[in-house]
């Protein structure tokens, strides 16, 4: 298994090859409460680092999700799509946002790995 | 809810179905003969099933409704603390200018010499707007507050092409911001930059200064801002923005804090919108149309929208269409309504500025930030709040004081309604952790805020007294109980469907 990075706007990413896994955190699932609606990218969208990936849209508030790296999105997760709860219930595993074709996986090794983020969210409360 | 009468009713609290529910067949309001039978000249392309009204009586028309309206929370019943809402007293003097025949029953098309005392009452309330936002140019038309800031970005997008700046495609806007600004800069094409807040509650100076370029068209400000709190350093920031070439609108939203006391046009704003259904007492929250005037400052006062009045010895006159050089509307960037505005509100609005007159106006803001500040002052051994005071016209809360409680901000506001009281705006503005945005406006007594503010910390002591239960369960007094907003945001029953459905023949 790969090693996860994670972005100071609650991002998860995992790298498996030259395809990243993106999701959002269990904090941030945490903090919008429950998901109601995912707007999720088409495939084959390019997207940038810190641009929009998708938008999550939970009972208090829309938010967007960021992209950790540039690339190209390859697959959007449809379960997903069809029930936004498992952003709520599997934010970390199946509950991912989207699948990309990573542009430069150097970016990855710019953000936090888990004990840095761990560190990062016991810090902002 | 289940009740234990055998009527479903409680008392004057009245069960009632939905008006289709009511409905039968073959029931209407007025009788009429049955319709010959006469052969159909559709060619097939006649109505197949019913045109799905309820079928009910007049009677059973009015009770439902006023039914129906009991269940409805209004400023007429109680204090209404929706943040960033101004949800003040609608004076019924008000009431009775709108009503005159000769403002109430006029058309828009009637010619302009039939209709000239409502254009000279526009033009009045005109010159009182721009006269206490201190800018020299107005626009009508806006129907709200979100329409007027689409009117004055779309006066900046104007200005940036006379100017042949295609390039300026970016718009600075606060993590803070009414959800509307960001909407309308994209609405208008532009892409939205966010700009942090600093550690006061206010927008960061040099978060805007690091922003800046050649591709900025302007920044979105509203002031006081969306914590209640006022921006200090306005008058730098507008500098900043003009620096570059861009422009400064303001959201006029939380006008009422400032009106008398301090013009935008001082601030250096270049358009702002003023929600006359806020500041200016208009009826709104489902009593009334909104209306969103903008002003400008001189650089974007040619880009105004149609139709526009002038005055001509002493005559008032529409403009409808863009004029020739130098004349009127020359340079307007169109149209973008049928009408000049809402004729209704403007009365309300003009009615409400000239009973108050310009001293009156003044102690409208000056008890509105009494007000918050009373509560925020009063409430700061129950509750917290993120910035200290003193706020303008609202008083924020967090979620700290329920830290540890299992009480969240949203249940807190449940057990409100079993209280008597709309909520407060809850979980706005995002960047406050469980906000609670509290505005009292000026026109409630002091009698009337110490009961709402014993209310407060009644409440915020039974959350600490480890009730969470209490909390969960509410409303318990509510013609419902609490709504599952999680299946009904994911599963959304938008229509309502007969038990058995069937159609019925078109007769």
């Amino acid at each position: 298994m790969a090693e996860r990075r994670f972005t100071k706007d609650h991002e998860w990413i995992e790298l498996n090859g030259a395809i990243a896994t993106v999701g959002i955190t269990n904090y941030a699932q945490e903090q919008l409460g429950d998901v109601v609606f995912v707007d999720l990218p088409p495939a084959g969208k390019k997207i940038t680092k810190g641009g929009e990936a998708a938008v999550v849209e939970s009972v208090k508030a829309a938010s967007e999700v960021y992209s950790p790296v540039t690339g190209e999105v390859v697959e959007s997760n449809a379960d997903l799509a069809k029930n936004p709860a498992l952003a709520n219930t599997a934010a970390e595993a199946g509950g991912w946002f989207v699948k990309i074709k990573v542009a430069d996986p150097k970016e990855l090794s710019a953000l936090m790995d888990a004990a840095a983020y761990k560190k990062f969210v016991d810090g902002l409360h | 809810m289940k009740t234990d009468t055998f009527s479903g009713n409680r008392g004057l609290d009245l069960e009632e179905p939905l008006l289709f529910e009511l409905g039968r067949p073959g029931v209407t309001g007025v009788d009429m003969p049955d319709a010959p039978k006469v052969a159909s000249k559709l060619g097939g392309l006649e109505r197949e099933g019913s045109i799905g009204l309820a079928g009910v009586s007049e009677p059973e028309v009015i009770r439902h409704f006023v039914r129906m309206s009991r269940n409805n929370y209004s400023i007429d019943a109680n204090l209404y603390p929706l943040g960033s809402c101004t949800m003040k007293h609608n004076p019924r003097l008000n009431e009775k200018m709108a009503r005159l025949p000769g403002f109430g029953d006029v058309h828009p098309l009637q010619p302009e010499s039939t209709v000239q005392g409502a254009l000279e009452l526009i033009h009045v309330l005109g010159h009182w707007l721009k006269t206490i936002t201190g800018m020299p140019a107005v626009a009508m038309p806006p129907a709200a507050g979100a329409h007027g800031e689409l009117c004055g970005m779309m006066a900046i997008r104007a200005a940036h092409d006379a100017k042949g700046d295609k390039h300026r495609t970016r718009v600075l806007i606060p993590e803070s911001a009414h959800g509307t600004n960001p909407a309308t800069a994209a609405q208008c094409g532009f892409s939205v930059d966010p700009i942090p807040g600093n550690s006061h509650g206010r927008v960061d100076l040099a978060a805007v200064k690091a922003k800046l370029g050649p591709d900025v068209a302007g920044i979105m400000l509203t002031n006081p801002n969306t914590l209640g709190l006022f921006e200090n350093e306005v008058i730098e920031v507008a500098n900043a923005i003009h620096s570059v070439g861009g422009y400064f609108y303001a959201d006029g939203a939380n006008f009422n804090a400032i009106v008398g006391k301090a013009k935008p046009g001082d601030m250096g704003v270049d358009a702002i919108h003023i929600n006359l259904h806020k500041t200016f007492s208009t009826p709104h929250g489902g009593g009334g149309p909104g209306s969103g005037p903008v002003c400008f400052s001189q650089a974007l006062a040619p880009y105004a929208p149609l139709p526009m009045i002038v005055e001509r010895q002493g005559r008032f006159h529409l403009i409808e269409h863009r004029g020739s050089a130098g004349e009127p509307g020359e340079k307007s960037f169109g149209r973008m309504r049928t009408f000049n505005g809402q004729m209704g509100m403007f009365v309300r609005a003009l009615s409400y500025m000239m009973s108050h007159g310009a001293d009156g106006l003044r102690q409208v803001a000056e008890d509105a930030v009494l007000s918050a500040n009373y509560i925020m002052a009063s409430c700061k051994d129950d509750m917290t709040s993120p910035f200290p005071g003193p706020c303008m016209h609202e008083a924020l809360f967090d979620d700290r004081f329920l830290e540890g409680t299992g009480v969240t901000t949203l249940d807190f506001a449940k057990a409100m309604i079993d209280e008597g009281y709309h909520p407060m705006t809850v979980y706005f503005p995002l960047v406050v952790h469980g906000a609670m945005l509290t505005e009292p406006t000026e026109t409630e007594s002091k009698e009337s805020v110490d009961r709402f503010i014993h209310v407060l910390k009644s409440l915020a002591k039974k959350a600490k007294s480890g009730d969470a239960q209490f909390f969960k369960d509410a409303p318990r007094y509510a013609p419902r109980r609490r709504v599952d907003e999680t299946a009904a945001a994911r599963n959304p029953v938008l229509r309502w469907t007969p038990p058995a459905p069937k159609a019925q023949a078109a007769e």
